[in-house]
């Protein structure tokens, strides 16, 4: 049997709720520390306690951390999804499964290792009884670490830093660890072809989700309001910015620079924040597609009242209640047009662990600076997910607080401004904020027609010179906005076009065809909207662009159809949408059931891989994911 | 009262070196004999006898003819006429960006009772620092006389017919939301209005102030309860109240028995007399409040006073443990977190 090293998936099965988290993010962790590319997935249920749940641990020697859709590895703990962990399994594969469910094993193509998970807790007496299934769940641990290499040392190391170097639970789930891989020694016979052997492909990386990463991103960015409301997937978002503030904003006076407020609604939410964002702080709010339908209405207001606020949409998969634990990039469109009446929108598109921090500090300098709502849209499996990155970056540029007129400002201009005034000749005007004790700052802000002065008005040459003036606002937005990055490949003339979270499938992809289809490929994640002129270029500069999308309609294509009519017979929508992460299989398949060039794609006869040149994009590719 | 102390001999400008025009706003644009009017009017006359500062007042409203108001008095503050029902909780970020300053709040049953219930529920109990004034006239002016939610079951307007639905009691729903301020009065009852209007102001977290303030275009009618005609016949004040500012002693006339006069002392050092009238109700009983608004609702009296105070309540920013600096004066150095925190935080990832 040919060893298989660092490269295949490890998938547990088990009930939601029942503590199985600890354990599938201490093998990850282990995993991660043994200098192995990895990744994690939590296939949860909208449920608390009860229903299936899956996690998904990658580990890839090439560093390829999109979702996979082969199971080398299965783990059952879960009687009521048993069949269907057990028909999951990759022919060749390794079936463990806790030997108290009863079910019959089906398939001979496999191997099975039955796991006496109970009976293995209940000889450990120094377990309290009320945790012996949270602890149980470390056997698995134990269990597959001697299986297939996990180093007990490494284990020890990611127990010590999930309960903080608390020696009672660490000695408690580590004696469970040792008791399962002792079983494991003693008893079973080695079947199947999957190892892990150190490697040196994780030094200096970060481990992280995206929430947690755009939640410490804002606090260095500086953030001072926050108002929420729960919702999945973003409510982690929220939860860390709380987390966070006390140790990255402590006084010596133990007073706070900062406000959590967990709002009513997402409409008292974002109007918190709005009201915030009027008054002079840096303020933002965090929710997904329902609460985003919520926020329609405000988000309207300070685009025309133009009050800076950051908005993070943490996309789940709509319409309506949707899958409220399934991933998305369907609320594009939605953004990009919200709000009645005629509308703008600056919207961000981190792509990876390190944007979601970068753009928590640069959605604040954007928002002020240019006076408008910013949304940032990240999704579910980059929200709420394990990923590999390289460490996040102090800001390197100062906090732009944008045209805001203090005390001694007016005291100069002896008090003549108008808060709508186009003064500069970049659509932008001048603020004052609340709490400015000159005598000439107050103005009155108003969703209603307003003049140069902030009076109502209900001329029409002062409404229409306000809306054009607006539009003139939004194309001097570009030049703050985070340009797209391009990944190339010598000699490509076919793009690739995406956004967010789909890199690690989409590059994933792009070496499968290059390799098994001789499809060169120039890929250009967008990062932000309105698009930048480096958009219009690279689309110019190719043949023929797949547009790779997570939703039904391929509405990125949509956008960028509508932006550059001229090429818009050279895109082409590659959009699906069905909840779960993008896929380097669905990336490929997708593209290739599009592709036209007169001639067919070279399909290579046989799938071995030409090493070097795999490993060569996958190492550009990390190297450019932490790039600006 | 005629002993009580008077605010000085009349002047020009006040304490703070400012004239009434200074309180003063743009022209109103609303109805000639709107309630609203002529709590604007005891607004500006309010604030400049208080000699408040017109730069530390935000101004807040929702939609509709109330939240017109705020254009019409003290134009040097800075404020936000925002959207239908959401006022609060503009307030509520608008008021975090400087924790000193005091909002003064205009809404509308409509505003208030429908579309914003769930707001004004909210903002009541988290006690945010503001005076919340509600222009109750029963019917919606903007949309051309549509019935409200306080508007009374049977009332009769000319397009709408007969109103089908009880009606919403804005001061029992503040109480019951934990309100720390709640008072009703009659813009028919200027002198009320405007001592409830400096108690309001006086009073540190979320006053409610529920003024039923007659729409003449729409709603007028003296067999309606929202009305001049009715107001006047049927006011029945708590008490006889006056607001006497920090630091001015108090004189009362000699004859007032024991038991006639109650005394609410408020944060600043201000006081409110309530003079006793037909029956003796104290304020600072909740339970005492709902059962007033409760007698009120079963004898149909336009019941007006103080209802309901409490001065030991924290407001919102309080709770907030915030820095003495507004926060939206700080800077960089108190914002940004130092640069050797990045690898403090980057040692958690993993």
């Amino acid at each position: 049997m040919n060893k298989v090293v660092n490269d295949f998936s490890i998938i547990v099965g088990t009930k939601n709720g029942s503590g199985s988290s600890t354990a599938n993010n201490t093998i990850l962790r282990a995993i991660f520390k043994m200098g192995i590319p990895v990744s994690g997935k939590n296939l949860f249920p909208s449920n608390i306690q009860g229903l299936p749940t899956w996690y998904t641990i990658r580990a890839s020697k090439d560093g390829f951390t999109a979702r996979r859709e082969t199971n080398e590895i299965v783990v059952a703990m879960n009687p009521d999804s048993f069949a269907r962990d057990l028909a999951s399994v990759l022919p060749g594969g390794a079936f463990y499964y806790a030997d108290d469910i009863k079910q019959p094993i089906t398939r001979a193509d496999i191997a099975v290792y039955p796991m006496p998970i109970k009976q293995l807790i209940r000889s450990d007496t120094s377990i309290p009884a009320d945790f012996r299934e949270l602890v149980g769940n470390m056997i698995y641990v134990g269990i597959l670490a001697h299986m297939i290499g996990i180093d007990i040392e490494t284990i020890h190391a990611a127990l010590d830093f999930h309960f903080k170097g608390r020696q009672k639970p660490v000695g408690m789930n580590l004696n469970a660890v040792h008791a399962g891989a002792e079983w494991a020694k003693a008893n079973l016979e080695k079947k199947d072809p999957f190892h892990l052997e150190r490697m040196n492909e994780t030094e200096g990386l970060i481990m992280a989700d995206g929430n947690t990463a755009a939640a410490i991103g804002s606090i260095f960015g500086g953030a001072q309001f926050v108002a929420w409301y729960p919702i999945t997937p973003a409510s982690s978002l929220a939860e860390a910015v709380s987390d966070y503030f006390p140790m990255l904003r402590k006084r010596e006076d133990g007073k706070n620079t900062y406000a959590v407020v967990q709002a009513e609604d997402e409409l008292a939410a974002i109007g918190m924040t709005v009201g915030a964002g009027w008054s002079g702080l840096r303020a933002m709010t965090s929710t997904s597609g329902p609460g985003l339908s919520l926020m329609t209405e405000f988000a309207g207001l300070a685009y025309y009242a133009e009050v800076p606020v950051v908005i993070w949409d943490v996309q789940r998969i709509g319409p309506s209640t949707g899958l409220p634990t399934r991933t998305s990039q369907a609320d594009l469109s939605f953004v990009i047009g919200m709000g009645h009446g005629d509308s703008d929108s600056i919207v961000l598109l981190p792509g990876n662990i390190n944007e979601c921090f970068d753009f928590g500090w640069q959605s604040f300098d954007i928002a002020e600076r240019v006076q408008a709502p910013v949304f940032v849209l990240s999704d579910l499996d980059m929200g709420m997910n394990q990923w590999m990155s390289k460490p996040f970056d102090y800001p390197n540029v100062p906090m732009d607080r944008g045209k805001v007129l203090w005390e001694k400002d007016l005291e100069e201009i002896k008090g003549n401004w108008g808060r709508y005034l186009d003064k500069d000749g970049d659509g932008i005007p001048y603020r004052t904020i609340p709490g400015n004790k000159h005598p000439m700052s107050a103005y009155f802000t108003r969703g209603t027609g307003h003049d140069e002065y902030a009076k109502y008005t209900e001329d029409s040459n002062a409404f229409h010179r306000n809306m054009e003036r607006l539009k003139k606002k939004y194309e001097s937005a570009k030049q703050f906005l985070p340009k797209p990055i391009a990944h190339t490949t010598n000699g490509a003339k076919t793009g690739v076009i995406a956004y967010g979270s789909t890199e690690a499938a989409i590059n994933e992809a792009r070496v499968q065809l290059e390799r098994d289809h001789k499809m060169k490929t120039n890929f250009l994640r967008v990062r932000s909207f309105p698009f930048t002129a480096e958009v219009e270029e690279f689309i110019q500069e190719h043949d023929q662009l797949y547009v790779v999308e997570m939703n039904r309609d391929g509405q990125l294509h949509q956008l960028l159809s509508v932006a550059f009519p001229a090429s818009a017979t050279k895109l082409i929508s590659v959009a699906y949408g069905d909840g779960l992460p993008a896929s380097a299989r669905w990336v490929r398949e997708g593209i290739l059931a599009k592709f036209s060039n007169g001639a067919k794609p070279a399909s290579s006869k046989k799938a071995t891989a030409k090493k070097s040149n795999a490993k060569k994009i996958a190492s550009k590719k990390r190297t450019a994911k932490g790039a600006k | 009262m005629s002993a009580l102390p008077m605010a000085g001999a009349p002047a020009n400008v006040n304490t703070v070196g400012l004239t009434k025009n200074d309180y003063r706003g743009n022209p109103t644009t609303l109805c000639q004999g709107c309630g609203h009017n002529s709590i604007s009017n005891q607004i500006i006359a309010a604030m400049y006898e208080m000699n408040v500062l017109p730069e530390d007042v935000l101004k807040f409203s929702g939609i509709g003819c109330s939240s017109k108001s705020p254009t019409y008095f003290m134009n040097r503050s800075f404020g936000f006429n925002s959207l239908h029902g959401r006022m609060p909780s503009i307030a509520t970020g608008g008021l975090f960006g400087n924790h000193t300053l005091k909002a003064v709040a205009i809404s509308g049953d409509g505003d208030t009772a429908s579309i914003g219930m769930g707001q004004f529920k909210h903002v009541m109990r988290r006690n945010l620092n503001m005076v919340y004034i509600v222009e109750n006239n029963g019917v919606y002016g903007l949309t051309k006389g549509q019935f409200s939610a306080t508007a009374e079951r049977g009332l009769q307007l000319k397009k709408q017919g007969t109103n089908p639905y009880m009606p919403i009691d804005i001061c029992m729903e503040a109480v019951i939301s934990n309100a720390s301020f709640v008072a009703r009065s009659f813009a028919g009852n200027a002198k009320q209005v405007k001592e409830l209007l400096k108690a309001a102001f006086a009073h540190r977290g979320i006053a409610v102030l529920d003024i039923i303030s007659p729409c003449v275009t729409f709603n007028n009618e003296d067999t309606a309860h929202h009305s001049y005609g009715w107001g006047k016949d049927h006011e029945a004040p708590l008490h006889d109240i006056t607001y006497v500012p920090p630091r001015n002693e108090i004189m009362l006339e000699g004859e007032l028995r024991e038991g006639e006069i109650r005394e609410v002392t408020m944060h600043d050092g201000s006081v409110i007399i309530l003079k006793n009238l037909e029956k003796s109700h104290d304020p600072r009983n909740r339970f005492e409040a709902l059962r007033v608004l409760e007698e009120a609702q079963r004898n149909n009296w336009l019941t007006t006073g103080l209802i309901y105070v409490s001065t030991d309540k924290p407001v919102l920013s309080d709770t907030y443990n915030l820095v003495d600096t507004p926060l939206n004066r700080l800077t960089e150095a108190d914002l940004r977190p130092a640069p050797e925190m990045i690898d403090k935080v980057n040692a958690l990832m993993f």
